[in-house]
């Protein structure tokens, strides 16, 4: 077992910009959250690197994904409809499909009649009507993606007092979190001999936690140490029994594997994508940026030793 | 101190040159920069999800009309009668206040006759802001005052509507605006 | 070395306003101001500070025109920001990363303030001055912190309240008054978004002060020798440091510019995409990387001085840390202005920069340990810096000799300013 908060703060230090940066990203280098966990499975993302994007029917698959795994008990609080027809989300559309209405713009996501179809799809709450009661409808691109439960008091209930989080913000609420969950997702395993487990726990060594208290007590010393030649398991529990087996989403595309592997990586895809939708443009404005001040910084350059051509200084 | 004004009082040389590069490089940058800055204040994009509505009419009867939200205004459908069809087709052009049509959905100069200002004769769409001074007009709730010509009527200043929209009596000066809407069922509208 | 006006109004209509409202005057002179001909790059920051401040203030219009502080809706609206308004998102990770790179130029403006003795006779009003922007500064800084309401923004602001309730008696009224309840809600937040808006107009104010000041006094320079010949020793600042600022400018962007658009959440905290729960505190709590030297001062004090509680002790320090930079021109009690000519306060020097890089690590630790150890060890070496060394060292050093002017000092040799370079990249 590695020790997991210094290779973190190893990475967090790798640095964009050499010497100024690394004072600030040294600085800025996050403590590793909870106990020791195992380091994260690193795996190599499209969208990572100045130049990533997202891969649309990985966004595709992965809201499949969500949608029919993780939605009963995960919200997507700060996601519409409307958001899965924008530019760079998973169902945009450059151009209507046949049997649209004339007219239509399928560009713009409340038109888009993937996004209309799947958002009739759901039932939301609206109101009050004109006798002053709350009433279902179908919903409507410019709506909610409406979450499982009404508030985080029920969500605890229905969870053994567990709140499943938002997975909107996920990827960016956690450190490292593209690999964070991957990792934890493929990284359910049997609990350790050491360990005594409750019946709504589960183990996994890439979730933050202290499996100390867990051990048992042959394996401890009169202080609440481990023995000698025992080590602290790595990981912790969590409320979350592993959500994804082999075969569970039925993906249209017969070339794509269903594994929990294949699963992962989608669901991470559409997730981070949910986090950061517009990271692809704000990516390319980035490039274009740095292009621009490359430019200015060299012609300020030639200008300054100019004038300075003729100054002893 | 001394050669710089030098440099500025003689023509432009190879070496001004890469200063007027410098400053016009420069001020690209900060118009580059004031675009974001300034697009900010247009519409976001919640605000455009909702620039189109669609309205299931399949409920309303006939003599009924229904006020929705479009763009934050309110925008009134009525599904008028057979008297109420026949009383504004036959009202000839030379007797309105206002005799453009006023709808997105035809052409600028198109007349005000009733066929300009729908798309089914069963369905009367206008937008609910007098032409006057921006109030909205009473007539589309049962029991509300429909004004002397039977469609609606602005309490702000007595401007009278007809079952078509039209001026009819009062100050205001054009017709009820027909917003941009089309058919997209038999019984659906997309407003927008 | 007030500088005399050139200004010679050439037409009427300049003559009519220069008699009512000499404006051209002011910015003549001020572009005309002479200005040391061997000022080095580490003399850029205060341009690039400058550019700084304006960011800020424009990008923080804008973003206020999206926001909401309200506990209900901060944090949504922030989310608002960043996906539906219009280049929101770069706009809202501009002037979040913006406030780390200005803390980032400001510390390097101050130690070169520091290394140079910028800070001694006559300068000791834009020294203070500076000192006043930096604590205004760190003031804006947590204030605009807390508006997000995320869990770091909501602890921060209890944590930092919680200073004051060290103060025997004073402290708790003065945290309520703060907090505007028992604890951090809607009050607080709506009160920081008043004074977030408000400070940073202070800032620019001080900030004219500041360059009025060093206006009246003069420039420092790097050989610390005052201007002794306004034709020999000086340039006018237009257009010889408006263009090398402006280079500087342009590097430092590029810096800025990968933050924002490469790595925008890299300084920040994951914790703050998480809705502020005032029942839960996530497990460790870090502020921002530049408070985070003033954080390891302040659990640096675990022991009880006297009738001293530790936590008394902590707030003391760490608010101490910055009063005795107001009284550091009184403390140097050197003769000799800049570094460069007193080579024993520069090995100080350059561990004490090294201490306070070593205090920013500190801070993000957790406080146990070795680290407690060494954060104690720094923070004596900071206070003896400036309570013990600088006095000293003005008594004992023997220092180089001076050139005698800085025409003088330009001909003979531009090596010093190599060596400073190489110390600062610690």
């Amino acid at each position: 077992m590695r020790e997991q908060a210094t290779m973190k703060s190893k990475t967090s230090l790798r640095t964009l910009i050499a010497v100024p940066a690394a004072i600030a990203m040294a600085t800025g280098a996050a403590v590793a959250a909870g106990g020791k966990t195992l380091e994260y499975k690193h795996n190599h993302w499209h969208f990572s690197g100045p130049f990533g994007a997202y891969d649309e029917e990985a966004l595709q698959r992965g809201f499949q994904v969500y949608r029919t795994v993780c939605a009963s008990c995960h919200a997507v609080e700060q996601l519409s409809f409307r958001n899965l027809g924008d530019v760079g989300g998973p169902f945009h559309l450059a151009e209507c499909p046949a049997g649209v209405a004339e007219g239509t713009d399928c560009t713009k996501p409340s038109d888009n009649p993937v996004v209309k179809a799947i958002a009739a799809e759901y039932e939301v709450t609206d109101g009050p009507d004109d006798s002053g009661d709350m009433f279902k409808r179908k919903g409507l691109p410019s709506d909610r993606i409406p979450g499982p439960y009404a508030n985080e008091q029920q969500a605890r209930a229905a969870n053994g007092g567990a709140y499943p989080p938002n997975l909107a913000l996920i990827m960016k609420a956690r450190h490292h979190g593209p690999d964070y969950v991957y990792s934890l997702l493929t990284g359910y395993e049997a609990a350790p001999e050491t360990v005594v487990m409750g019946p709504t726990q589960h183990y996994n060594p890439y979730f933050a936690g202290d499996m100390t208290t867990l051990m048992k007590p042959e394996f401890l010393n009169e202080e609440g140490h481990p023995i000698e030649g025992v080590e602290v398991p790595p990981g912790g529990v969590l409320a979350m029994a592993p959500p994804l087996s082999d075969g569970v989403v039925d993906y249209a595309d017969e070339l794509v594997p269903e594994t929990v592997d294949q699963y992962a990586k989608d669901v991470v895809e559409f997730l981070t994508w949910a986090s950061e939708p517009k990271m692809e443009q704000r990516k390319s404005l980035g490039v274009v940026t740095m292009g621009y001040l490359l430019i200015l910084t060299l012609i300020l350059f030639f200008s300054y030793r100019t004038i300075w051509s003729k100054v002893e200084h | 101190m001394g050669a710089t004004k030098d440099m500025h009082e003689a023509e432009p040389t190879r070496r001004d040159f890469i200063h007027i590069l410098a400053g016009t490089t420069a001020v690209v940058g900060a118009a580059g920069v004031a675009v974001p800055l300034i697009h900010q204040m247009n519409p976001d994009a919640s605000v455009l999800a909702l620039s189109t509505k669609e309205v299931d009419l399949s409920a309303l009867e006939v003599g009924q009309a229904i006020k929705v939200m479009w763009q934050g205004k309110p925008v009134f459908i009525r599904r008028r009668t057979a008297e109420e069809i026949k009383s504004v087709e036959e009202t000839p052009v030379s007797a309105l206040k206002d005799g453009k049509a006023r709808n997105a959905n035809v052409a600028a100069n198109d007349d005000a006759e009733d066929k300009n200002r729908v798309i089914k004769p069963d369905y009367i769409v206008v937008v609910g802001v007098c032409t006057h001074l921006g109030c909205v007009p009473l007539g589309t709730s049962q029991g509300e005052v429909r004004g002397d010509f039977g469609g609606w009527f602005c309490p702000c200043h007595g401007s009278h509507y007809d079952n078509a929209g039209r001026i009819r009596k009062g100050p205001a000066p054009e017709n009820l605006q027909v917003p941009k809407y089309q058919f997209v069922a038999d019984t659906t509208i997309r407003i927008g | 070395m007030s500088h005399s006006s050139t200004y010679r109004p050439g037409t009427a209509i300049e003559r009519w306003l220069d008699k009512r409202l000499p404006i051209i005057r002011f910015s003549d002179d001020f572009m005309n101001f002479p200005t040391p001909k061997n000022l080095n790059y580490w003399w850029t920051f205060g341009a690039i500070l400058a550019v700084c401040l304006v960011i800020q203030i424009i990008t923080g219009v804008v973003l206020a025109m999206h926001y909401t502080p309200h506990e209900d809706y901060a944090f949504s609206s922030i989310e608002h920001i960043m996906r539906d308004v219009n280049y929101g998102d770069i706009i809202r990770y501009t002037h979040a990363n913006g406030a780390a790179i200005f803390f980032l130029a400001v510390y390097i403006h101050m130690f070169r303030g520091l290394y140079y003795g910028s800070y001694k006779e006559p300068r000791e009003m834009v020294w203070i001055l500076g000192v006043v922007i930096f604590l205004l500064m760190m003031a804006t800084a947590f204030m605009g912190y807390v508006l997000p309401w995320g869990q770091m923004s909501f602890w921060a602001a209890t944590v930092i309240t919680n200073f004051f309730t060290a103060f025997p008696i004073i402290g708790e009224p003065i945290k309520t008054l703060l907090l505007g309840g028992p604890a951090v809600d809607n009050a607080t937040l709506n009160r920081f978004y008043s004074l977030h808006y408000l400070l940073p107009f202070a800032i620019f104010g001080v900030v004219a002060l500041h360059i009025w000041a060093f206006h009246t006094s003069g420039n420092n320079n790097p050989t610390g020798v005052e201007v002794k010949d306004v034709k020999k020793d000086t340039v006018p600042f237009h257009p010889y440091y408006t263009v090398k600022d402006g280079f500087a400018i342009a590097v430092f962007m590029l810096l800025f510019a990968a933050f924002v658009f490469f790595n925008p959440n890299g300084m920040g905290h994951p914790d703050n995409y998480i809705p502020a729960n005032p029942l839960v505190t996530p497990p460790h709590i870090v502020p921002e990387w530049y408070f985070l030297p003033f954080y390891a001062i302040l659990r640096a004090i675990t022991f009880d001085i006297g009738p001293i509680s530790s936590k008394l002790g902590g707030v003391i320090a760490m608010f101490g840390s910055i009063m005795v930079l107001f009284v550091l021109p009184w403390l140097d009690t050197s003769k000799v202005r800049s570094m460069r000519y007193r080579p024993v306060a520069q090995l100080w020097f350059v561990l004490f920069v090294i201490a306070c890089c070593g205090l920013g690590y500190l801070g993000g630790q957790p406080a146990e340990g070795v680290f407690v150890v060494w954060a104690q060890i720094a923070t004596a070496y900071y206070f003896l810096f400036f309570l013990v060394i600088l006095p000293l060292l003005g008594v004992f050093e023997k220092t180089k000799p001076l050139p005698k002017s800085i025409a003088d000092s330009v001909l003979t040799n531009t090596k010093a300013s190599g060596g400073m370079v190489a110390q600062a990249a610690e």
